[in-house]
């Protein structure tokens, strides 16, 4: 990696009122390359994607898309940047007043302007790769379950080809049947299509099946990071806790009842 | 407090300009400009009707009992009609449609905001002020003088109702009455009120969706805020324009 990270995150801070979410995070992603965050439930993950998306501002640090700094960008420039990016949301976040093919095509019809036919055959496609058959894209969102909606919105995130997306908790939801086809799905995206990815995860066997690399947020920062296989031979007690899921370790849970 | 009040009105002066911005650059979704205006034109008509109706009613009474303890029953018509169309038309009108329109707009917006849609509007690369926003300032500031104007008429005819039937006016002298005092000025501001008044409607709904936070209760209490201050907003600026108009 002597070449300019495609996305390069410096020192980010971010706290909600008193509360410290972000505490300096560094990362570094290349182009093509796909990396697992993992981390503790309300560690700042999905926090960190959206800092990066500049949905969220943080008080201070760097974020560079191919070197150009986003935080504080213009609108012009930050619809440009959201352009290559996809993103599919922990709670799917489909629009309830569209159906589930208008949902998936909505890029394509408001962003791009492509005619309405030509679009729904397009969402009609990816819904079909996330396994949802055609009678599903009339319905609306609302007639979903949980999982079909995690699949559609993952649909929507990939509708446009973008060059880059972030997953937050791709597979949570899923049986793990579907869990392993959207994380095959996912595979294809990067090996194949060349498309970087920022996943966040808490399920182990899809990280270490979609990851080239995996960090893990604590406390604020990223504590560890390193390739998919040394992940059960680092000496890291923080990572071993969290790997190997045990309630005994450095990470102390704050369970308050006995 | 003091402070807190200043800082809302600073992120409301933000939200009017940024609205108004876009407003004026393109694209502009015109199939979501047009569901906005049937929604606040057409199904508000029934009950901007109906409050239109009963007010000329009730007012054609009040001020016959009023004017009758001076022998001056014949401005019953005149009076009606100026006081329907310079002020009670488009306030009530606008009171209504904060109640029904402004409540839902702060509603549907603050969910979307809640669940994180508009987050993903713009991750789609769509502005959603250009998509959430525009649609509904521009409905509401066109819809309701039209609104208006339609109950201005209904509520005259209200008057008239109970002046031929129940207070033994001539009909033609009724009209006659109504027609011959009446300015162009007296309805002009009662609709250059109206859009005002739906632009607030409007500019409320859409504010305290957008900056709804907390779930379900930050929806509720974006809903209330939404109407309480639009209903407020209303009453102030009523007094504003009607002091700009006036003349001696
Ligand atoms: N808009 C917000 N306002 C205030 N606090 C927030 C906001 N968003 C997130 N937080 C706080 O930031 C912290 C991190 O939240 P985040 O959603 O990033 O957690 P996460 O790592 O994604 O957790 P999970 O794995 O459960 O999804 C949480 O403690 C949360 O309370
Ligand atoms: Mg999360």
């Amino acid at each position: 990696m002597t070449t300019t990270p495609l996305i390069q995150i410096r020192d980010v801070h971010k706290s909600f009122g008193n509360k410290r979410v972000l505490n300096g995070v560094n990362l570094d992603m290349a182009s093509g390359e796909s990396v697992v965050v993992i981390g503790g439930s309300g560690t700042g993950k999905s926090v960190l994607l959206k800092c990066i998306l500049g949905l969220l501002t943080p008080e201070s640090g760097s974020i560079r898309v191919d070197g150009v700094e986003t935080i504080n960008m213009p609108d012009i420039g930050r619809e440009v940047t959201l352009q290559r990016f996809g993103m599919l949301f922990q709670g799917a976040a489909l629009f309830d007043s569209l159906t589930v093919w208008e949902n998936v095509a909505f890029a394509l019809i408001q962003g791009r302007k492509m005619r309405k036919q030509e679009a729904k055959s397009i969402a009609l496609t990816k819904l079909a790769q996330v396994g949802l058959g055609p009678d599903v894209g009339e319905l609306n969102p609302s007639a979903l379950s949980g999982g079909m909606q995690k699949r559609v919105a993952l649909a929507r995130a990939i509708a446009t080809d973008p060059e880059i997306l972030f997953f937050d908790e791709p597979t949570t939801g899923l049986d793990p049947i579907m869990g392993d086809v959207i994380n095959d799905l996912i595979v294809k995206c990067t090996r194949e299509l060349g498309i970087t990815a920022l996943s966040i995860t808490h399920d182990m066997a899809s990280a270490r099946k979609i990851a080239d690399r995996i960090a893990m947020i604590h406390n604020g920062r990223i504590i560890w990071q390193g390739p998919v296989h040394s992940i059960d031979t680092v000496d890291n007690e923080h990572v071993h806790q969290f790997v190997r899921g045990l309630a005994d370790g450095p990470i102390k849970m704050d369970v308050l009842a006995p | 407090m003091f402070i807190a009040f200043i800082a809302a009105v600073g992120r409301l002066s933000i939200f009017t300009a940024m609205g108004m911005k876009h407003c004026v650059r393109p694209p502009i979704y015109l199939d979501l400009l047009i569901r906005q205006m049937i929604s606040i034109g057409y199904y508000s008509l029934p009950v901007v009707g109906l409050t239109a109706l009963f007010t000329g009613m009730v007012l054609a009474l009040q001020i016959y009992s009023g004017s009758s303890r001076f022998n001056a029953e014949g401005a019953v018509a005149t009076i009606v009609v100026i006081g329907i169309t310079r002020e009670l038309g488009p306030v009530l009108a606008g009171l209504m449609v904060a109640g029904r329109v402004g409540a839902a707009m702060a509603a549907e917006i603050g969910t979307m905001r809640v669940t994180e849609q508009i987050d993903a509007l713009t991750t789609l690369s769509t502005n959603p002020f250009k998509y959430l926003v525009v649609p509904r300032l521009i409905a509401g500031a066109t819809m309701l003088p039209i609104l208006v104007f339609i109950g201005d008429i209904i509520g005259v005819f209200g008057g008239y109702l109970i002046g031929t039937t129940k207070l033994d006016f001539n009909s033609s002298t009724y009209l006659k009455n109504t027609f011959d005092f009446l300015e162009i000025s007296d309805v002009v501001s009662g609709l250059v009120k109206a859009a005002a008044f739906g632009f607030i409607v409007s500019l409320m709904g859409c504010y305290h969706g957008y900056h709804s936070r907390g779930g379900a209760q930050g929806v509720g209490r974006a809903t209330t805020n939404a109407v309480v201050s639009a209903s407020i907003l209303i009453l102030a600026s009523d007094y504003i324009i009607t002091e700009l108009f006036f003349s001696k």
